[in-house]
Order: structure tokens, then sequence, then C-alpha cells
């Protein structure tokens, strides 16, 4: 045996020496934060997210008008004191209507994201992890399911069900996840020959743990990517269907219907055109942006 | 000889490619592994070594053949049966960058192994064990709390280890532990690795091409070519007389550390690339590429016989 006339002997190391690592411990989160915070552009697409929101909660809560009530006499006002973003061809209050566009859109948009996020995933992982028959099967159903023209279905389920906030939603939800299944999917089929997957298997981790604990988790930069960067396109989704009428009724407006509303007298009245379009611009703007430097934030690898 | 622990008898895995094609990667393996001692496994990238190691541990279903391990054939046991086997045997990969889930901390990637075998009751315990754990191989408690990237690759290594030991396994398959590694830190993970053997009753399946660090850990080694076992012998035995033409390549392509010996030493330059195992070439699968091949070579597969006490080799001629 060469084994114990040792070549490769160690040395003794110094008692308590050790290895030791100085830099300051950071959870993934904490290190996502401050990578994010460090990225201007992204910081700017979060605070305008955030006025956004705040003004669609606060304004209508806070302002002496309301959405609904009409004033002839005040029609088509251009901006003044009392009425900061003029008024429509019923003198009802831009600024309210708009923040009040600015609540159904932003929640068409996250409840829109929400649910593709579910069932993109879900659906997404199992094609990607289960692979060989189960993944042939899954994809070409979806496959199929995107080919339909989405318009063809949005139009088809509004004439079934009312127009409404929840069809929107609906109508969007049937074909909206299955991008968001594909990215999860190549996500997983490149992640799950990873040795740490192998190395859980090993372990005798079951196939939950193995995508929950593993795949999913490493795979959330793109799909928090995917979800942020899905809401300014259920907005805009939203915008375009109620433009066309077929989104949510008057009294209540969204962007899109208000949009659609002042399209007729625009070289007129440009300030009802101005403000919804401006925020439904500003809104999709932020979370584009925003969406971009999530993804840096996310990459581990591009840690300076 | 002491008792053998893991026999392997006509272990295969092939894949299939689709259009009928099918890549033998593992071919008829048959290696009897004993209590307490490390068997090398060396070969050329894509020769299958990999894939052997990973039908040990199941990674990939066994086309054919049996794996007796402590008495049971662990080939045909379903997956549920084999989760206690998990236990037993456990593996450390090539790889440490990719063998360490990046979003979890050293004391969840550790305890992971803990949890799956219900081995900690409560999150003390677990902790405490982890900990324990890390400064069996030589890292420090406190790292526990940490990630991945913020350790070297020799820590990592080490982190991997620890994982592969949380169960208390007896038989541990190496896939090439040391070759993503700097070569100041492969002595230190090899030392690391006999050191735990020592400590711990293990038994070695170490796969890895690098010749000297084989002999150096090795009680015997089997070389693999084309999904073949070809030659198998003690360390000793294999290094100062090998037998088969393509171990004597192997062992001539072994750098000599002393000028003056590395100036008379006659190196076997093999000509050709390793043939495509989807396509392996009839009779010996060396023949393409060997010095001495004959008629007979191309005719008839050449069977693992003795060719001297106690050593293997798959050549008609040795």
């Amino acid at each position: 045996m060469t084994r114990d006339d040792n070549p490769f002997a160690p040395l003794q190391r110094e008692a308590g020496a050790g290895e030791k690592i100085t830099r300051k411990s950071l959870t993934a989160w904490q290190d996502i934060r401050y990578r994010l915070k460090g990225n201007k552009l992204a910081m700017f697409g979060f605070w305008v997210i955030i006025v956004v929101v705040a003004l669609a909660i606060l304004v209508p809560w806070l302002s002496v008008h309301d959405h609904y009530s009409n004033d002839l006499v005040n029609k088509n006002k251009a901006p003044t004191w009392g009425h900061w973003f003029g008024t429509d061809d019923l003198g009802r209050d831009m600024l309210v209507r708009t923040m009040m566009g600015a609540r159904i859109s932003l929640f068409v948009g996250v409840m829109a994201a929400i649910i593709d996020f579910f069932i993109g995933i879900i659906y997404g992982a199992i094609m990607g992890y289960f692979g060989g028959k189960v993944d042939e099967i899954m994809n070409r159903l979806s496959e199929i399911l995107y080919a339909i023209p989405y318009l063809l279905v949005v139009i088809l389920l509004l004439v079934v069900m009312e127009p409404s906030l929840t069809t929107i939603i609906v109508a969007m939800s049937i074909t909206g996840w299955i991008n968001m299944a594909w990215i999860v999917r190549g996500q997983i089929i490149s992640l799950k020959n990873q040795e740490y997957a192998l190395a859980s298997q090993v372990l005798g981790a079951g196939h939950m743990r193995i995508m929950f604990r593993h795949l999913i988790p490493n795979a959330m930069g793109p799909i928090i990517v995917t979800v942020t960067l899905s809401v300014p396109s259920a907005i805009f989704t939203e915008a375009f269907l109620s433009f066309l009428g077929l989104g949510v009724q008057s009294p209540v407006a969204s962007w899109g219907t208000m949009i659609s509303d002042s399209i007729g007298a625009m070289t007129i009245f440009p300030w009802r055109l101005f403000f919804p379009a401006f925020f439904l611009c500003l809104t999709m703007f932020a979370f584009n942006v925003f969406g971009d430097g999530l993804r840096d934030a996310f990459d581990p690898k591009l840690k300076k | 000889m002491s008792k053998s622990l893991l026999d392997i008898n006509g272990l295969s895995k092939h894949f299939q490619l689709g259009g009928g094609r099918e890549l033998k990667a593992v071919q008829n393996f048959t290696l009897d592994i004993k209590k307490g001692e490390t068997v090398g496994l060396v070969g050329e990238s894509g020769c299958g070594k990999t894939t052997a190691g990973r039908t040990i541990m199941r990674l990939y279903e066994p086309t054919a053949g049996s794996m007796i391990y402590d008495g049971v054939d662990i080939a045909k046991l379903s997956k549920r049966q084999f989760k206690a086997y998990r236990r037993r045997m456990q593996m450390i990969f090539q790889d440490p960058y990719a063998s360490l889930n990046p979003r979890l901390t050293v004391l969840d990637i550790v305890g992971e192994a803990l949890d799956i075998h219900g081995l900690a009751h409560g999150k003390a315990e677990r902790k405490k064990r982890v900990e324990e754990l890390l400064e069996l191989v030589g890292l420090n408690a406190e790292h526990a709390s940490r990630y991945p990237h913020e350790f070297s690759g020799g820590q990592r290594q080490r982190i991997g280890i620890t994982r592969a030991l949380a169960v208390n396994p007896e038989f541990v398959v190496c896939d090439e532990p040391i070759s993503a590694l700097d070569v100041s830190i492969q002595a230190q993970i090899i030392n690391q690795l006999i050191d735990l053997q020592k400590q711990l009753g293990l038994t070695y399946l170490f796969v890895a091409h690098d010749l000297s660090m084989v002999k150096y850990v090795s009680d015997r080694v089997a070389v693999m070519y084309l999904g073949k076992i070809v030659e198998l012998a003690s360390s000793e035995e294999l290094y100062d007389y090998p037998q088969h033409p393509y171990t004597k390549a192997l062992l001539s392509a072994i750098p000599e550390p002393d000028p003056s010996a590395a100036r008379e030493k006659e190196r076997i330059v093999l000509s050709g690339d390793l043939p495509s195992p989807i396509n392996p070439p009839s009779g010996c699968p060396f023949r393409t590429r060997c010095p001495a091949a004959t008629e007979k070579c191309a005719a008839e597969v050449p069977e693992l016989r003795e060719t001297r006490p106690g050593h293997l080799a798959a050549c008609h001629y040795a």
C-alpha cells in the first residue's frame, strides 16, 4: 500500500485558524434587493408604480368630485384649479376618472399576471420535469390553444358571458398562461439535469421536493420577469378590448374606454385623450423597466 | 479478502435515441466491490464511467444486469423500495459549482438529507447535526448559514461531501470529485476522502480520469473503454504490469515529474478518436486505435479473462 507513506500528507493547520469568510452574510432576498437598489432606472420604474398605485387608491377617495356625476354645464373643460385634468363630455372630473381607470387597469393587470403565474408554473413545470410523452401531449395541447386566434376567443367569450371585469380576466387567462408555461418548461428542462437536482434525487427526494425546492426557485428569475412583463401586456390588452367596446361598461371607466371616448374629439379636447393615454404609457413603461431591473437583480452571476 | 458489498453483474445501460438507434453507454459491466475498499474507475471522456456510476445509484434505470448490494438485487427494486438504500449509498458529484443549489444555505443543502430520511427531530437537532458534519469535513459550524456562492471550489466540494455523508452511508460513488478543482485543492480533498474512509469505514467507487490520483487512492482499478471494462487489477499490479494496450497507452500519458526520466519515457500516442458508442466497431472495441490489432480482433469480441493472478484483461493478446 502506498497510502500510508503518504506523499500528499497534509500540513498541520494552526489551531482555531479555520477557514473564515469575512464577507457579511446576506440572504438571497437581501442580495436581490441590494442589487435592485443599485439600478436607477428600475428604481424609477418601481417608484412610478408605487405612485400610480397610491394615486389610484387615494385620489377617488380624497377628491371632492366623483367619477359618475354629470355636470353638463362644465363639460369638456380644459384643466383648471377645480378640475386638474379637465372634464369629459358629460362634465365628469377627468382626474378622478383617470384614477378610477387606474384601479381597473392595475387590477386586471395584476390578476391576469397572478393567474398566468400559477397555471403557467404548474403546467410548465410538469411538462419540463416529466418530459417524454407527458411533455409531448401537454405541449401539443398548449400549441392548439395558442393557435386559436386570441381575439376570437375573447369575443366569443364576451358573447357568452356579460362584458365585465371578470369576463376580461377570464378571457385573458385562457391563453395568457401559455407563454409562462413555455418559459417555465424551458427553464426546468435546463435545470433538471443540474447536479444539485441529481444530488437531491440521490438523497431520495420525491418529484414534488425536487420541483418546488430545487427547480422552480432557481427558475424564479425568468418567471418573475415574465410576470412583471405580463402585467403591462395585460393592462394593454384590457385597454385594447375596452377601446373596442368589449371592456368595462359605463359609468366605470378604464383607460381604454376613456381613450376610446375621447378619440372623436381629440383635436378639440386633447386633454381627454392625453391624461389616460399618458398614464397608460407611464404605467407600462414603469412595469417594463422594473421587470428588466428585476431580471438583472435575480441573476447572481451578474453580481459585482 | 473481506466480504463483497456490491456485486455488479452484467450491468448495461442503453439509451434510446429515436429512429431505432441505441447508445450503449455501459455494456456488461461486471465488478465486485468489497467492503472497505476503494475501486478506481478510469477511462477517457465519453467512455461511460459517469453513466456507470449514475446507473449504480439508480439515477438511470439499468437496461440489464444485477447489482447485489448486501444480498439484495437493487437493480430490481422499485423506486420506493430503493429509497431505503439511498441512506446506505451516496454520491459525490463532479462539479462543485453545479452540485449545490445556489438558492439554499448550507444548512438547508445538508439538512435536506436529514429531512428526507427523517434523521433529525426539530430544528435545533438538525442544525447541530449539520454543524457536526461540517466540522467533520474541515469546515466551520458558522458556515452553515452561508450560501454556496460565498465558498471556494474546494470548500464547495467539502459541502458536497458533507451532504453525501449526512445520511451515514457505507458506500459512496465519487464521480470525478476532484477533476474540477485546482491541483493543490485536489490533494486536500483526496486526503479528506481517505481520512473519512478510515474514520467511517466507507467503501468508495472512485470515478476519475486522472490516473496518478486513482493509483494513489485505489486498492483496485478498473479501466473502461467504450462502455466496457477492459482491464481490472489491484492498483500496484495494474500500474506495474498493464496487460491491455489501452491501459498501456493511458499509463504512458501520465506526466513524469523527473525531466531526465521524462526524456527516456516512451509515450504511446493513440491515433484517431474514441469511436461512437452508437456505432461501435465489431469485435474488440479498441481495435480501431490499437497498435497491435489483427484480423482476429475484428472478428471476435475479447472476453475479460485472467491473464495474471488476480488480473483481468479483455484482449486476445494479453
